[in-house]
């Protein structure tokens, strides 16, 4: 649980947050995207000051916040490690580099390593597809990825 | 700040000013900064350019432009020089102050980054003459590389918005809807649907206001050529949703993109603002009376999204579950209101026809599918990429002429299109036109533009279960067909690729798929079974080679395989046995084939992506 400082400035930046889209309701997913943008990931505190402010039940922005794979409710890891499993990267093996970058980091897809240095996820496209296959990681994209070439690339961070 | 345009003329006096500016022929660098170039580092490259000319002190002599995708972005980052039309090909770093020194200051084309044929050995100096480029008909995509997308004057220049200005001041909107249903424009996100007559139906439905929408979610893994024209030319797809929202009778309208991409959200963003400075958007459009406004939402990363329905839910902030359309979104779309929703390449599609006319755009393509359609061709070909082509043209031309055909001589299997709603296209029928209407006898499907090529490494029944896998996660769980069904079949589809498949399997899977054909809610549910379907159709004996000999013909399906090294090419150099991670490898002394213990092997295949000499085979 952070700090009552913590926990005020965290209400601030939602605050911040939501009047930006001024509270307009069909912007909800907009909303909760700048929020986890800011924390990298959803805190309960933060959903339910969201359904609070722009009297959404709670349960809607719950089921949003579960519904779309941008959003996740675990914290997140320093770097985000993101394997691209889409048809041309599959094709070209991207399960494979996914499968050593689990061994290398002891961590399934979706989970965060126990010192909290990388989070592992996949995506089901990033329209690279002519670099296939593809891992981005924070923002950073490498292509023509092969399992052999996976630790070199995680050692770089 | 930007010029207010008040007028027609005041566009026209904008575009003779702008054209005349750029007449004055400056030497000019363009560089691919599209998502794929940026991955190869582009962005590096463009500030390399930057420092080098203002080492050179040419800063006020020659310009650099950072521009959307030229499509070729296997060879990317690309950059052309002009004058001269060079075309250089993946340019590093510390290539540029070569370019700058030789190219742009003395005018000669350095070989070594040219584009080779692979195929013949042939170098290209000009774009146009590369046989990636030279059998496309690149009218939506092409300008791509002329415009920088943050820079609204270099789509003024090409003619830009002079469309939207035409409707405005000289057509109604009756005539517009009328012009598009000549031109026989079909959607270009999945269904291809008559544009035309969509809007003419979403105009004549009662109730205001209505709403516009440009769907940029495209969410089929291995596509991604709207996302390129989005974030390339994102005005070509203003222009489109404004004279598709003067046509409706709408003042508001949104651009729907995926998170995924934050290029094309950024890109789309600066637009709408240069667009509102220049008076393209906001009230009182170039004087003619007509107001409109654009909103920009960004997709939550759901496949189902993409549907209609589902989209517009996404829109009203819940979640994007569709619903039946017993009653169209034309009708009752977003809040309820009549509501319009095209594909960005379709928009795309909207200016050229109006200022071209019906006629020049019906001349290019088949009887039924008109003009041209961007493919992202990728997968096992030679030159990956976007390409644009005239429809019709045929399967082996996509292929072989522009994507130089298979990867390492290897022998071609299939191309699925369509993505997870498509299937796979045998060797067969390489010679079918490219159509949406050819696609879909085929038992595939347009879709929005998918080519991934499949040669002897690719397993069938792997790429259905892949699809299945895919499917499975996206379907949003309302109704039973598509979430049982799918899953279902995707357990059958495991059992089958872990060896444990039985006979029975076959028909089972094709009684589940019909199932869902008939009775799914929406489109995912109902196209799911395709790739299940086509895969079984055209390559059966894959399946019965999984089931009946417990074999992976292929040389993927994990349970089927097993590596071993080909003792007469290794030479011991130790690379694999560092490498694997579960010390399956034993070297055996310099210049000796090492030994792989299939006991310990767990088939993770790193073994072979580390060799250098190809000395670990896969059966």
């Amino acid at each position: 649980m952070p700090s009552l400082r913590g926990r005020q400035l965290v209400n601030k930046k939602v605050a911040a947050i939501i009047n930006k889209y001024d509270a307009d309701k069909g912007q909800l997913i907009s909303i909760l995207q700048d929020i986890q943008a800011e924390f990298h990931y959803l805190r309960k505190e933060a959903l339910t000051q969201v359904s609070d402010t722009m009297g959404v039940p709670l349960s809607q922005v719950y089921s949003v916040a579960t519904f779309f794979k941008a959003f996740t409710l675990k914290p997140r890891g320093k770097h985000l490690v993101n394997v691209c499993l889409g048809t041309a990267c599959h094709v070209r093996g991207a399960s494979k580099v996914l499968e050593q970058i689990e061994r290398s980091l002891n961590v399934s897809r979706g989970e965060t390593t126990n010192d909290f240095k990388f989070t592992l996820e996949t995506v089901n496209c990033m329209g690279c597809c002519a670099l296939g296959p593809v891992v981005k990681i924070d923002g950073e994209y490498f292509g023509q990825m092969n399992a052999g070439k996976v630790d070199s690339l995680l050692a770089r961070y | 700040m930007l010029q207010k345009l008040k007028s027609k003329q005041d566009l026209e006096n904008l575009r003779k000013k702008i054209v005349a500016k750029k007449e004055e022929g400056k030497p000019l660098v363009t560089v691919c900064n599209g998502t794929g170039c940026h991955a190869s580092g582009s962005v590096a490259v463009i500030e390399a350019f930057r420092q080098e000319i203002r080492r050179e002190e040419l800063t006020d002599k020659v310009a650099i432009k950072a521009t959307g995708c030229h499509g070729f972005c296997e060879r990317g980052p690309i950059v052309v020089i002009q004058p001269g039309d060079i075309f250089y090909q993946q340019v590093k770093v510390d290539n540029v102050p070569q370019i700058v020194g030789e190219t742009i200051i003395q005018g000669n084309v350095i070989d070594r980054l040219l584009y080779v044929d692979p195929a013949t050995g042939k170098k290209y100096v000009h774009p146009s003459e590369v046989p990636f480029y030279r059998s496309q008909r690149r009218i939506v995509f092409g300008n791509n590389g002329e415009i920088a997308p943050d820079n609204i004057e270099d789509y003024i220049a090409l003619g830009g918005y002079s469309a939207l200005a035409k409707v405005l001041f000289d057509k109604s909107p009756e005539q517009v809807i009328e012009e598009v249903k000549k031109s026989g424009l079909r959607g270009r996100g999945g269904g291809g649907f008559p544009a035309g007559r969509k809007w003419e139906s979403c105009r004549n439905a009662p109730g205001e206001p209505k709403y516009v929408i440009a769907n940029c979610d495209e969410g089929d893994p291995g596509v991604y050529a709207n996302r390129s024209l989005l974030e390339g030319n994102p005005h070509s797809v203003l222009e489109g949703l404004l004279i598709a929202a003067y046509a409706i009778g709408s003042h508001e309208g949104y651009i729907y993109v995926r998170n995924e991409y934050p290029l094309a959200v950024e890109n789309a963003t600066i637009a709408i603002k240069q667009a509102e400075e220049s008076g393209f958007l906001g009230k009182n459009i170039l004087g003619s009376g007509f107001d409109f406004i654009v909103h920009i939402n960004r997709g939550g990363g759901a496949f189902v999204c993409g549907e209609s329905t589902a989209l517009m839910a996404s829109l009203e902030g819940r979640v994007g579950e569709p619903r039946a359309k017993y009653v169209h979104t034309a009708e009752k779309g977003l809040w309820d209101k009549p509501s319009n929703l095209n594909n960005v390449e379709t928009l795309a599609n909207v200016p050229l026809i109006i200022n071209k006319g019906a006629d020049w755009f019906t001349a290019i393509g088949t009887e039924g599918s008109k003009g041209t359609k961007i493919f992202s061709l990728v997968g096992k070909v030679n030159n990956t990429g976007l390409v644009e082509v005239p429809m019709g043209m045929t399967l082996r031309e996509v292929i072989y002429d522009i994507g130089g055909g298979i990867k390492e001589g290897k022998r071609f299997k299939g191309v699925q299109t369509g993505g997870p709603s498509g299937g796979v296209i045998p060797e067969s029928m390489l010679d079918m036109p490219v159509d949406f209407d050819e696609l879909t006898k085929a038992g595939s499907m347009m879709g929005s533009g998918g080519m991934i090529v499949m040669d002897e490494d690719t397993c069938m029944v792997d790429t259905a279960r892949y699809f299945l896998t895919f499917l499975e996660e996206e379907s949003c769980g309302k109704c039973v067909p598509c979430r049982e069904g799918i899953k279902r079949m995707r357990q059958i589809l495991d059992d089958i690729t872990e060896g444990k498949g039985e006979e029975s399997d076959i028909e089972l899977l094709e009684r589940i798929a019909a199932t869902l054909k008939d009775t799914s809610l929406c489109a995912l549910g109902a196209t799911a079974a395709n790739p299940v379907l086509t895969t079984l159709h055209y390559f059966r004996d894959e399946y019965e080679a999984h089931i009946k000999d417990k074999r992976c013909p292929a040389g993927v399906c994990k349970a089927l395989i097993r590596y071993y090294i080909i003792d007469e090419k290794c030479v011991g150099c130790r690379l694999c046995e560092k490498a694997c991670p579960v010390e399956a490898i034993t070297f055996m002394g310099k210049k000796k084939p090492v030994i792989l213990d299939q006991s310990k092997c767990i088939k993770c295949g790193i073994c072979k992506d580390v060799c250098k000499l190809e000395a670990v085979g896969v059966k």
